[in-house]
This record gives structure tokens, sequence and C-alpha cells, in this order.
């Protein structure tokens, strides 16, 4: 018997009080009935068999009653319905898509086999935290450290893909044979390249690759295709889901490191990832490579000084600035959540006090109060799932928006999706949403004795509703200032970095790469050939002004940094004599609207057999030669040869507007050895055109000349230089777009939050207004009064908001380029647009409580 | 709560417990154990409703207004702490319209020629 009753706590508490005895002696007279050896347990699997389905049967009767209630209650007040709805909507849709691209970007398990063991390691220098590696290095820290299970490395670099129509550059990573292994990877088809000589001119391609320019034929194992003209062998296909190093790599071929590629141990070009070994933490790993560095600086002193190792988990490469970003997008949607509940509470609230009457004629009809706040509860819950549905669906309409916020440089696919885990989420966010609004409302709206609400009282419960209401109205207002004051401070960062002069004139010039592979251009005359016959017919193109070839394009190529010395300073460290290498024809400056301040440009004069020399940008000048001292002239080493300055030009951001770059220095394609620093060998085509002409209308003009030259150069990475400016600022622009929007959103539900309560408050203080205005009380002070009301509490929201801000504000300082957290002009416009809000919300109920007429008000009593 | 109290028809077909259980209240008022020895020795023992089932449909009817419990009763051999059930007008309403529903698919299946046959043993 003790079992059933305790069975009987499945059914609703109400139906229990009800039945609950009756159940008890209809089970008891039964089981009497029963007889035998078993009878205890026979009665008991019926009592289960009985209980369990009904006790649900009733539940669901309940719900099933309770939405038809809610629904034809609703649907008396649409507009509330509408409203609630909306604000969940809004909540629950901010975090579903910000949730997903922080599981994405920060927390989703890479695609690697027990990923948690994976780490790179980087060279790192008091200048420069994150170096790529020599191979000399790379062999020294696979034999002297102990922590690894393996080591490989890579190197990215685009190769051309000819034989299948046109030819097309794509995006190869060469990887010692070791990288499958230490990633735990095998390959969807095929099989990929080992240590053996017989892979050396293999192929393994990514799947992407493979159904783009192989039409996904399964029979792709073992074609040939000429890649940068050599033949190599298709040996696999990588699963769609692996992109190493980066997620713009599309095919993988073998390093094959040569006797001499270790003979310069400051060669730098190697990627290093490592796998841990079982039961090595990664302290115990940067311990071991502080060892190893440590030893090799003493054996290399001219070469490894001040060297260590980086060991970083793999997880952790997300740069700081993104992780920030989407931590920052995070605390914006939380805050978001926040104020749609706080305000959802508060329309609940009121809703309960309006409802007031009919819950107490309900209880007095007999309703227990569990029935009631059930009741309540669906209501809001079914508002909370239907807003969620639509929060939903537009957080997955807004993924692909949000997903240009991941960073390229990650081992990813292209795009966060919405999945079970992410779904997950969203519902419990929803349940919580809709308890976090409905519980509290439904709790105080059925706990007055009907008597009261029945009769003339309930003043006091109303007080406090009141009072819990305008504490939510502070909330908000704060919420939707801290929001203000983030994007208000990105804002002020997004104008500050477009007002800065990136160093070059963008508009009007086309940029192209020619991929020229290396192995057929190591010859240098071979490339200045290239270039000279190229630049010769494209200057001739109408409408064209200058063109040139370059290394890199700024902003797209930040790196290439290199020492330079001047003969007779004081030996300084890599920071105080880096400089950003550039190989460039002559009309460089020109096409890219770089000032030259003095000297010349360089010339075609500036051959192998005339004296070496460089252009210069100025801050190399204040560096080496302040006060005003001639540069030109003067000379600097570099690369182990000495090089005479004969022109100095305008410094250029090339590491985008947020960060500070080195000093330029712009050598002559043609003053290089053979096959040395062949990395650098110019390969972007820049062309400015005349203020009338398109200049992507001369592409076709260029793909001629380009193909009369060399029948095998894909014309690759075709764009106007303004759009490398604008990927430079549009991940800025797209965090900002978020962010304001978010802000905005915030400031409107704060404002309808205030609207709503004042409204209210006139409503229920109708009689009191009107006998002031009886006794005398002029229109403009009944306003006033009113208005007071909104306005304290939005100073009181804007007060605390403005600190809160100032936190958030610091909590992202990476994020701000030249404009501090407590910035004045932010935190005051941030302050003044929330009180303008507020009086724009209290004005139109003020301004009813100064239509209301006396007389009306009183007989209404 | 009765305030969409519908035409008799709108709630058919009724479930067979709710139809058994109109069936024991047709003639006399009964508690709820009663109400289960009535429909169990009606049907030969066919029909055994649980204790959960009875209740459960107990509580729907009253919702619906098909049956009310009998607030005074004092006649002689009744259980007083028991819970008494009676027909109300609207549930005997449902009830004959229920009854009318299955004669007239009694009456369809015969005209198509359709018999019972022999009872299966």
């Amino acid at each position: 018997m003790r079992f059933y009753r305790w069975l009987l706590r499945l059914y609703p508490e109400g139906f229990r009080a009800e039945y609950g005895e009756e159940l008890c002696r209809v089970h008891a007279e039964r089981a009497a009935l029963t007889t035998g050896l078993a009878a205890p347990l026979r009665n008991a699997f019926a009592a289960v068999a009985d209980v369990l389905p009904n006790a649900i049967a009733v539940h669901v009767d309940i719900l099933r009653q309770d939405l038809r209630v809610a629904v034809r209650s609703l649907r008396r007040t649409p507009g509330f319905a509408l409203t609630a709805i909306l604000v969940v909507a809004l909540g629950v849709g901010a975090n579903t898509a910000v949730f997903s691209l922080a599981d994405f970007v920060l927390v989703r398990p890479l695609p690697f086999r027990d990923p948690g063991r994976i780490v790179k390691l980087w060279q790192s220098t008091p200048a420069y935290s994150r170096n790529e590696c020599s191979p000399a290095n790379l062999r020294d820290w696979g034999t002297l450290s102990s922590s690894f299970a393996g080591l490989a490395a890579t190197t990215t670099r685009p190769a051309n893909l000819v034989g299948m129509g046109e030819p097309r550059e794509v995006q190869l990573a060469l990887a010692t044979p070791e990288l499958f292994g230490v990633l735990g990877v095998r390959p969807a088809r095929g099989r990929v390249f080992s240590a053996d000589a017989v892979d050396e001119a293999s192929i393994v391609l990514s799947d992407g690759l493979w159904r783009s320019q192989f039409g996904a034929d399964p029979a792709v194992i073992g074609r040939a295709v000429r890649l940068n003209g050599v033949p190599y062998t298709v040996l696999g296909v990588m699963p769609a889901s692996f992109r190493y190093p980066h997620s713009t790599i599309e095919a993988w071929a073998p390093l094959a490191l040569r006797p001499e590629n270790f003979e310069e141990r400051d060669d730098t070009y190697l990627e290093v990832v490592a796998r841990l070994r079982p039961r090595v933490s990664i302290a115990r790993a940067r311990l071991d490579m502080d060892q190893v560095s440590a030893q090799l600086e003493r054996q290399y002193p001219a070469t490894n000084k001040d060297l260590r190792v980086r060991v970083v988990a793999i997880r952790e490469e997300v740069g700081g600035s993104s992780r920030l970003l989407v931590l920052a997008l995070c605390g914006a949607a939380l805050c978001i959540l926040v104020l749609a509940c706080a305000n959802l509470a508060s329309l609940f609230l009121a809703r309960g006090l309006y409802r007031g009457h009919e819950l107490a004629v309900r209880s007095a009809l007999g309703a227990g109060r569990e029935r009631l706040v059930r009741q309540l509860v669906t209501e809001s819950l079914g508002l909370a799932l239907a807003g969620g549905a639509v929060g939903v669906i537009a957080a997955a309409a807004g993924l692909p928006l949000l997903s240009r916020l991941v960073p390229e440089g990650l081992p990813l696919a292209g795009q966060a999706t919405l999945d079970l885990r992410v779904l997950g989420f969203a519902t419990l966010l929803v349940l919580a949403t809709g308890l976090a609004f409905g519980l509290g409302p439904a709790l105080s709206a059925s706990s007055p004795s009907p008597r009261d609400a029945l009769g003339t009282g309930g003043r006091s419960t109303r007080a406090g509703t009141h009072r819990i209401r305008a504490t939510l109205i502070v909330v908000e207002v704060a919420a939707s200032v801290v929001l203000l004051v983030a994007s208000g401070l990105l804002i002020r960062t997004m104008l500050r970095l477009q007002a800065l002069d990136p160093g070059f004139v963008s508009d009007h010039v086309l940029a192209v790469r020619t991929p020229l592979p290396r192995d057929l251009y190591l010859i240098t005359q071979r490339r200045v050939q290239f270039y000279d016959r190229v630049l010769e017919q494209v200057r001739a193109l109408p409408g064209v002004t200058s063109a040139a070839y370059v290394t890199g394009l700024p902003m797209s190529m930040r790196g290439g940094i290199w020492s330079a010395t001047v003969e007779g300073e004081p030996a300084a460290d890599a920071g105080a004599s880096a400089v950003g290498l550039r190989f460039a024809t002559p009309q460089y400056f020109a096409a890219l609207g770089i000032p030259l301040r003095r000297g010349r440009d360089l010339a075609a004069s500036d051959t192998r057999t005339a004296p070496n020399v460089a252009v210069v940008s100025e801050s190399f000048v204040r560096r080496h030669w302040p006060g005003g001292q001639d540069p030109l002239g003067r000379t600097f080493k570099l690369a182990g040869m000495e090089r005479a300055v004969v022109g100095v030009v305008g410094d250029v951001r090339v590491r985008g507007l947020e960060q500070s770059s080195e000093p330029q220095v712009y050598l002559p394609p043609a003053q290089v050895a053979d096959s040395s620093i062949i990395g650098y060998s110019p390969k972007e085509l820049v062309v400015r055109t005349s203020g009338a002409l398109d200049p992507m209308s001369l592409v076709p003009g260029i793909r001629r000349i380009v193909r009369a030259v060399d029948p095998d150069q894909p014309l690759a990475r075709v764009r106007p230089l303004d759009d490398v400016v604008h990927d430079e600022t549009a991940p800025r622009s797209t965090q900002l777009r978020l962010l304001g929007a978010l802000a905005l959103l915030a400031l409107l539900i704060a404002g309808l939050g205030i609207h709503g309560l004042l409204t209210f408050t006139v409503s229920m203080r109708e009689r009191e207004l009107g006998i002031r205005r009886a006794l005398g009380a002029e229109a403009g002070g009944i306003v006033g009064l009113v208005m007071r009301e909104g306005l304290v509490l939005a100073a009181v929201g804007t007060a605390s908001g403005i600190l809160l801000g100032y936190a958030a504000a610091r909590g992202m300082g990476a994020l701000l380029v030249g404009v501090r957290p407590e910035d004045p002009l932010t935190l005051t416009a941030a302050g003044m647009l929330c009180l303008v809000t507020a009086a724009a919300g209290s004005l139109l109920p003020a301004l009813r409580a100064a239509r209301i007429d006396p007389m009306t008000a009183l007989r209404s009593e | 709560m009765g305030t969409d109290r519908e035409l008799p028809e709108s709630l058919l077909p009724l479930p067979p417990a709710t139809f058994h259980i109109l069936l024991a209240l047709a003639d006399v008022e009964r508690h709820g154990y009663a109400i289960l020895q009535d429909v169990e020795q009606r049907t030969g023992g066919e029909l055994k409703l649980g204790a959960g089932t009875l209740y459960r449909s107990i509580a729907r009817m009253v919702e619906q207004g098909l049956i009310a419990e009998v607030t005074r009763r004092r006649s002689l051999g009744d259980d007083e702490r028991r819970r008494y059930y009676r027909l109300t007008p609207f549930g005997t309403a449902v009830a004959r319209a229920e009854m009318r529903r299955l004669a007239q698919l009694v009456r369809l299946a015969r005209a198509r020629g359709l018999t019972p046959g022999p009872e299966p043993a």
C-alpha cells in the first residue's frame, strides 16, 4: 500500500488531492481479491501498469486543456503574444547563433585523432613570438627532445595545376610524410604518401579539389596531373573535414628536405606540429623544449641567440583577438537574453495583475494554486517555445553572416553549422527563459487570496509588483548601456582605423598573381625577362598609367621580415633591426601611389652587374639615420649583401591598419643570386589605370599577354586592390554591425519596457492623478510627475550600466585600437542615448496622464 | 469547466471506458469501486478497468459535465466515506447519442449483408 501511495506522486498534485484516497481504497479492495504466493508482486506490477500510463495521460489532458485556455487568452491579446514571441525570438536567436560560432571556433574538437595531444611548435624570439622553424632546427628538435611521439612540418605555397582546361592555381601544402600520422587522420580514398622515395612526386587531394577539379571521380587514384609543369601521381583523397594547416589548403605533396636545406639555420619556413607522447603533459613538453633550445643556443650562438620554442595546444592557436571577439559576442548575446527575460517578466507581471480577477474567480471555483501556476507556466512556456522556434530559424539563417568571423588560419571547415548540441543548447535556453519570465509572475499572480483580489484589496501586492518591475527596468537600461558602450567603442575604433592612411592608394588598381613555379623560374634572369616582357605589354594597354611586379601585396603579405644592419651601429636585438623585405620592379611606387620622398625609383638599370641598391621607407631612415642626416648613398647589410640607399618612400601599413609595421626595404628583382631567397621573387602584378577605366576591364588583355609569354601561367586572385583593403576591415565591420544591431535592439527593448511600465502605472494611478487635477494641479506638473518616474529609473540604470560597460570595455581592450575603454565621448553618448530613449518611452504615458479628466477618473471608482 | 459545453455529438465516439461508466451510472448513483464491479459483471469479466483508468476517466467526465459528484446522500447501506457519482442530463444525452451512433453502425453493416455470425468460442 505504501508503494501505491508513493506511485500516486506521479499524478499532478490537484488530481491526487481530489482522487488519491479513492484510488487507494479501490486499489486495496482489488488487492484483497488477489491470492497466492506471488500476490504482492502481482499487485505491485498491476499498480505500476495502471498508474504509469494513466498519470501521464492525466498530465497530457491537463496540458491540452491549459494550452487551449492559453491560446484562447492569448488570442484575446495578440499584441502581447506577438511582443512576447518576438522578444523571446530575439534572445534565443542571438544566443543560438553566437553559441554555434563560439562552439565552432573555441570548443568543438578539431577533426584529428585525440586532438588534445596535438601541439604546434613555434620559434620565438623577444621580438616575434610565433616564427616558423628552419629544417636544421626541426631536425635537432626531433633528436634532442623526448616529449613527442612524432613531429611533422608543413610549408604552404600556391602551385599551378595544369592539364585540365585552364591552368588553375591551387593552395598546396608541402608536408613531411609524418604529418598524417601525427594528426591521426586517414584518407577517404587511396593512401597518403610515405617516407619512401617512390612517393616523391605524389599528391593527395582535398575533398574540395577532388570534387571541383576531378568531378569526384573515384578513378582519380593513380591518375597523373601536372603541378608546376612536373608530373605528379594522385595517391589519395582526404575526407572533407580535413583542413591542415589552414582552411584554404587544397592539396598535399611531400616536402623533400635535401642536405642543402639544412645548411642555413636561420632560413625559417616550416610550420611544425607534434603529437605528445602518452602521459606527457604540455607543461613537461615546454620544460623539455626549453632545455633543447638552451642547448641549441650554446651550440649555434650566431643563429639561435635568444631563440626559444613555444609549445601551443592546437586548440589555443585561435588568435587572441578572434577569441576575444567571440567572447564579446557571447557577452552581448547574454545581455540581450537578460534584457529579454527582464522585459518578459515585467510584461507577465503586468498581465498577472490585469488577470488577477480572472485568476481569483478560478481560485474561488476550486482551482488549486498548483493548478493556476501550472496554467500560467504552460502559457509562458508555450510562448517561449514559439519564440524559440522563430529564434532558431533566424539563427540558422544568420549563421553564414556570422561565419565570416571565423578566422581563416584555423584547420577547420569554413562554416559553423547548427548541430544537435547547439539545438539542445537552444532548447535549454528556451526552457530557462520560459521559466525565468513565467514562474515568478505566476507565483506572485496566484498568491493573493481570492478574497483580496475579488474585493478592493491587493494594493500592497500591486505595490510589490511595481517595485519588482521598476528593478527590472533598471536592469534592462543597464544592460543596454553596456551594449551601447561596447559598440560605441568599436565604432570609434573603426572610424579611427578608417581615418588612418594605409600608405598607399588602393582605388583604380588591379592586382593579379602569376604563380611562377619556383622550379621553372630558379634563374633570376629568367624571372626578370618574364617581368620585362609582361610589364612592357601591360603598360602599353590603353588606360594603364603604371604597372609593376612586387613580392607581396600590402595587408595580404604581412610578414617577410629580415634583419638589416648598418655598419658601425651597436648590434641590436632582432626586433630593432627587423625590416619588411620586398622585391619590386620599377613603377611599383607609382602604381600603388606610395610617395617617393627622396632620390629615385628602382630602375631597369639596377642589374646584377650594377651596384647593389635599395629603396627604403621613411621609418627606416628615422631609425638608422635620425636628425635629418642624408640617407642617400648610405649603406646597410641585408642577407649578407651590402646595399646602397638610392631612394626613400613613404611607409606602408603592410601588417594592416591595426598593427604597426616594420620599416620597409625594396630591392630590384635582378639583384639576387639564382635560386636565392626564391620565396621572395615577385609574383604579384599591380596595374594602375587612369580615372575613367574600371581596372577589372583589363583582365582579358592581361590574360592574353601572360599566356603569350608563358602559356602555363594561370591568372590567380584577380581582384581590385580595394578588395584587399576591404578584406582587411571586413571582419571588423561585421563585428561592428553585429554588436551595433544588438545594442540598438537592446535600446528598443528597454524603451518599450519603460513605456509599458509607465502606461501601467498611469492606469493604476488614474484616481490619484484625477484628484490632483481636481485640486488644481497643472497638466505640465502631471507630465513632469510621470516622466520623473521613468527618468529616475533610467538614470539609475544608466549609471550602473556605465560602470559595467567600462568594466566590459576593459575586458575587450585588445579589440580597441587608439581608443581607451574610458573614452568619455562614448560613455557620455551611450548614457545620453539611453536617457533620451527613456524620455521618449515616458512621453506618451505622461501625456495620457495629463489628459485624465478628473470627473471621469473619480466617477469610475 | 463547462464553458464550452457543445452538442452531445461533439464528444463522439466515446472511449470504451467512458461509455461503460455512463452505463454503470444509468440506473443508480454509484461510487468508484461499485462502477468497476458493475462494468466487470456486465461484460462478463472482459473489461477490467484499473483504478487509474477509472479515476482519470471520472476526472475528465466531471470536467466535461457528463457526470457529477453527489454532494448529499444519506440512504441506508451507503458508505459515508465514499464519493458517489451520478449521470447529468448532458451525460444522458451523450450516452443516447453514442447509442444512436452505434445502432446506426450496426444498421449500416446489416444493410451490406454483414451478420455477426456465431460467437467465437
